[in-house]
């Protein structure tokens, strides 16, 4: 939203205005509340026996050493558990996975046994003193032996026309016109893209208190949750207790990015520890653990095929992927999409010939098949369609900007049908480009290229011209275990004009205290500083699908802005009562009703709130309180243009990131000082997994990346200083025009650094690198070519 | 197990406490003190969540041993502040949007004072380089840079930030 188009003053902040953020004073004098900083009366600590085999059968477990530890109250193995049924537990997927093995373990790090004590070091002890006796068995890493004939059955337990490694096959589009238009095509084009196992680290892992009270018969579960209610249910489901008396409470939380939306053992273990010994149990993971045994992202075998005329315009798209689950598909994907939002894969180009196929592959890895701060494996797709575009451009010898622009969905065909079911609510893709070529000047940088290229220096432009799809989802088509993907917000104005709302959405550093207040702010006037936000606690917070695939403005700030205006529309009653005018006659500027012709004439809406609860009239009921639950007509589609240059250092493959700009269109904008840290985070998020980030296993199953010094996180000096600007399009069906913004950078940032990449190395014949380009990578390809020594 | 009697100044208070000799530093301080603004976000002495300052010194406290502090004199963020007026840094973190989840700023700030201790007026690779032991998953660096300018005075707080940020959007006809 530009400045000049502004509706609220600074003082009342509303869309549009860079508020500094409410939340912000706890954080920086170390006053925030996070899991960890939770003490309660006679809490207990839990932790875990994992294993050192990624196969294996245990032939037993010896808790005697670990029970005479001091300090250690109980140890839990899957025998324990089996009693009361809760060995194995439901996965959002539709599978089920382990909470402790009774038999076998399916991935190293597995958890195997839990041990309680009276403190954090006393509960290691005892882990180390539990024994565990394994019987090795065979293998299964890679996810193409795992579909051999032949292969064994990792889940026998699955029923007898399930006898396969194959989890599921999901298709999407229509394969008989995309085998049409890839056998007319001029050119053709496949290529083989891998987009490696990462993992979301957040810089806070997961954890939980259990607190039951056996008295009043309440379980109040703290934890780290980016959806607290869905927890609430599940847990409900599962453990039969009643759901009125389970209170599923968050704190702060220190990162989400798609880690914290699943349930993992530890969680149930330190449900089941409270449970049967009657006092608070606390469970914390160690960065190993999390980066080890928690849910993973990506992990996707893409080969695709393009077709197009001999000019590059693209006629048809076939994508066959084999997708590695681990040993269990614990994916968070809503249920009808076994592979998520892959199919958007069409990208931002206009073909209508699509065919995507995925099947789903268990192997002894850790289960998963999250977000990695992305919607439901759009990275995979965005990543994929822009590599081929690229591909394409460059064997057409066409300048991939050019390419992309002669391509594009243009402004006036919106609303888009995508071959593959989508229907794109907006956008304006050579806009973006264009603004992104002009600040980075990219007619000079193909100049300089060529200059350097002749002098035998390696610099290559890459782009990503990608569209996002978020804001999961309408009710028709979205759900997670059965659970509607609507959003809510309750909002209750008090007497003197100042306003508690609570929304279905969590925050793991969003800002939503700040921009959830700014929506309020600019629909109803209430200034942001007398607006207070919450979230998080179940017994409170309306029911909600919580926070990831960027939905919390999607649905939960449409569902504030809905709420807003229906308390709008009894202040408007209340105001022609204390005004005595006709409510057709009421105008609303400036956070107050006036009478039309009378601007003297006006009741702001803080007086309106008092007359709520002492000057109602006859007929109406007191307050001033609403609460909607939005369902939302249609998905969002934010996008954008980034182009990044990169120098290559020829005697060891380093790529240095010399300029990154991004243009983005998230549509209307809340808070533009927040949508560029969101950015900003989201393209570091991006860069991660382009140049550092990969959890790789070796032929035992054994994670290379399962602490900080293995997995690389880019630090201050890694990060290029991002340039970022906007274009604005407004969803057309969005209550305040808005799209979602957290995750886009994420999205579109890995193949323009990758499409850098490859264009600074293409004269030597390099088609594709698969992510993280490392100096190694490089190193292999310039010494292969001659180029170093 | 034995423990030792240790005494340490934690941001100017005098605290005493018996601990087993195998107690990290970040133990005592989030466990036995309940200062819990100091954090930990890896085994591994990588993230930097859990910085404070050891008798002037940046010391990640997750690589300490309590027992190792016995004497010393220790800073956390919970020490920042004078009352109600925020440090420098602390101003400029929020000012500068140099936070969003929160969970890494102590240590960042913590290591940002070190930083500012050492070189008032550091440029900005020499802010880059002076963080790197600290990681950030939320903001990608770029504000917590701004706000370490701020701090030590080489960029305004400005109200003008956000209008300049807001200038950059431009508007292109919706469908």
């Amino acid at each position: 939203m530009a400045t000049d188009t502004l509706q609220t003053t600074p003082e009342v902040g509303g869309m549009g205005h860079s508020v500094k953020r409410k939340e912000d004073p706890r954080f920086i004098r170390g006053a925030g509340e996070y899991i960890d900083d939770l003490v309660l009366p006679g809490m207990l600590w839990l932790d875990i026996v994992r294993s050192p085999y990624a196969h294996a059968r245990i032939k037993g477990i010896d808790a005697s050493e670990a029970l005479k530890v001091p300090g250690v109250a109980a140890v839990i193995t899957g025998a324990d558990l089996e009693k009361a049924g809760l060995h194995w537990m439901p996965t959002l997927a539709g599978d089920k996975q382990m909470v402790l093995p009774t038999d076998t373990v399916m991935y190293a790090s597995q958890e195997v046994a839990a041990v309680v004590a009276t403190s954090r070091y006393a509960a290691a002890d005892g882990v180390a003193a539990v024994l565990v006796d394994y019987e090795p068995l065979p293998v299964i890493v890679d996810p193409f032996k795992a579909l051999e004939e032949g292969a064994a059955v990792l889940r026998p337990d699955r029923g007898p026309d399930k006898q396969t490694n194959r989890i599921w096959h999901w298709e999407s589009g229509d394969k008989a016109k995309a085998d049409a238009a890839l056998a007319s095509a001029d050119v053709t084009i496949s290529e083989d893209i891998y987009i490696p196992r990462i993992h979301v680290a957040s810089i806070e892992t997961c954890g939980c208190v259990a607190d039951w009270d056996a008295v009043r018969g309440q379980m109040t579960l703290h934890i780290t949750s980016q959806a607290p209610h869905a927890i609430r249910t599940v847990l409900a489901l599962v453990s039969g207790l009643p759901e009125q008396n389970i209170r599923v409470k968050t704190h702060d939380i220190g990162g989400g990015f798609g880690g914290k939306v699943p349930v993992y053992p530890g969680y149930v273990l330190a449900v089941v520890a409270s449970l049967t010994t009657g006092k608070p149990v606390k469970w914390i993971e160690d960065r190993s653990e999390n980066l080890q045994a928690d849910s993973f992202a990506r992990d996707y075998h893409i080969h695709a095929e393009m077709g197009a005329t001999k000019d590059g315009k693209i006629t048809g798209l076939k994508v066959r992927t084999i997708a590695d689950h681990g040993y269990s598909d614990a994916a968070a994907d809503p249920s009808k999409f076994p592979a998520g939002l892959f199919n958007v894969i069409t990208g931002s180009y206009d073909f209508q010939n699509a065919f995507v196929e995925v099947d789903g592959v268990y192997t002894n890895k850790p289960p998963g098949g999250i977000a990695y701060r992305c919607s439901f494996r759009v990275t995979e797709a965005v990543h994929a369609i822009e590599r081929m575009v690229d591909i394409l451009a460059h064997d057409i010898g066409k300048d991939p900007a050019q390419l992309r622009m002669e391509n594009f969905i243009q402004p006036e065909q919106f609303p888009y049908k995508t071959p593959t079911g989508w229907e794109y609510d907006s956008g304006n893709y050579p806009a973006a480009l264009q603004k992104a070529m002009d600040m980075i000047d990219y007619a000079g940088l193909r100049k300089e290229q060529l200059e350097k290229r002749a002098r035998g220096e390696l610099m290559g432009i890459g782009i990503s011209s990608f569209t996002e799809i978020v804001g999961a989802g309408p009710s028709h088509d979205f759900d997670i275990i059965g659970l509607k993907m609507f959003d809510s917000c309750e909002i209750r104005v008090h007497p003197t004009g100042k306003v508690l709302a609570r929304i279905g959405v969590q925050t793991q550093g969003q800002g939503h205290e700040t921009t959830f207040a700014q929506i309020i702010a600019e629909e109803l006037g209430f200034p942001v500083a007398d607006v207070k936000i919450e979230y998080g606690d179940t017994d409170t917070a309306p029911y909600g699908l919580g926070t990831y695939a960027s939905r919390s403005t999607p649905v939960a700030g449409a569902a504030t802005a809905m709420a807003s205006r229906k308390i709008k529309d009894k202040a408007r009653k209340l105001a022609a009562h204390l005004l005595e005018a006709n409510e057709d006659d009421l105008e609303w500027t400036n956070g107050k009703f006036s009478v039309k012709g009378s601007p003297d004439r006006s009741k702001t809406i803080q007086e309106i709130s008092f007359a709520a609860y002492t000057n109602h009239p006859a007929g109406m009921e007191a307050g001033l309180e609403a609460v909607s639950y939005y369902d939302p007509p249609n998905l969002t589609f934010p996008f954008g243009s980034y182009i990044c240059v990169v120098d290559i250092d020829k005697g060891t493959g380093q790529v240095n990131v010399r300029r990154f700009v991004a243009v983005d269109d998230c549509g209307n904008i809340i808070n533009p000082m927040i949508v560029d840290g969101q950015i900003h985070g989201g393209l570091t998020m991006g860069l991660a997994p382009a140049l550092y980030e990969e959890i790789s296993y070796d032929e035992n199953g054994q994670n290379q990346a399962g602490t900080f010094m293995d997995y690389l996180l880019p630090t201050a000096m890694e990060t290029p200083a991002w340039e970022v600007a906007k274009t604005v399009t407004p969803s057309p069906h969005h209550p305040i025009g808005a799209k979602g913004v957290g995750e886009s950078a994420t999205v579109g940032a890995p193949p323009a650094i990758a499409n850098a990449v490859v264009d600074a190395l293409w004269h030597l014949g390099v088609r594709n690198i698969d992510i993280p380009i490392t100096p190694q990578k490089v190193w292999k390809i310039l010494r292969e070519n001659g180029v170093t020594a | 197990m034995t423990t030792q009697h240790i005494s340490v100044t934690v941001n100017g208070e005098v605290r005493e406490a018996d601990v087993e000799p195998r107690l990290l530093l970040v133990h005592l301080l989030r466990d036995v003190f309940l200062l819990t603004g100091t954090h930990i976000g890896c085994d591994t002495s990588n993230c930097g969540a859990c910085t404070i300052h050891v008798n002037g010194q940046s010391a990640k406290s997750c690589t300490m041993l309590a027992v190792q502090a016995d004497g010393a004199e220790i800073k956390t963020i919970e020490g920042m502040a004078d009352g109600a007026t925020l440090h420098a840094l602390q101003q400029a973190f929020w000012d500068q949007h140099g936070l969003q989840c929160g969970f890494c700023t102590p240590g960042m700030i913590m290591q940002a004072a070190w930083l500012l201790d050492q070189n008032e007026k550091p440029n900005e690779a020499e802010i880059r380089e002076g963080i790197s032991g600290n990681l950030c998953r939320c903001t990608g660096y770029v504000n917590i840079v701004k706000a370490i300018q701020q701090a030590s005075g080489q960029l305004e707080a400005g109200e003008a930030a956000p209008v300049e940020a807001a200038e950059t959007v431009e508007a292109a006809p919706a469908s």
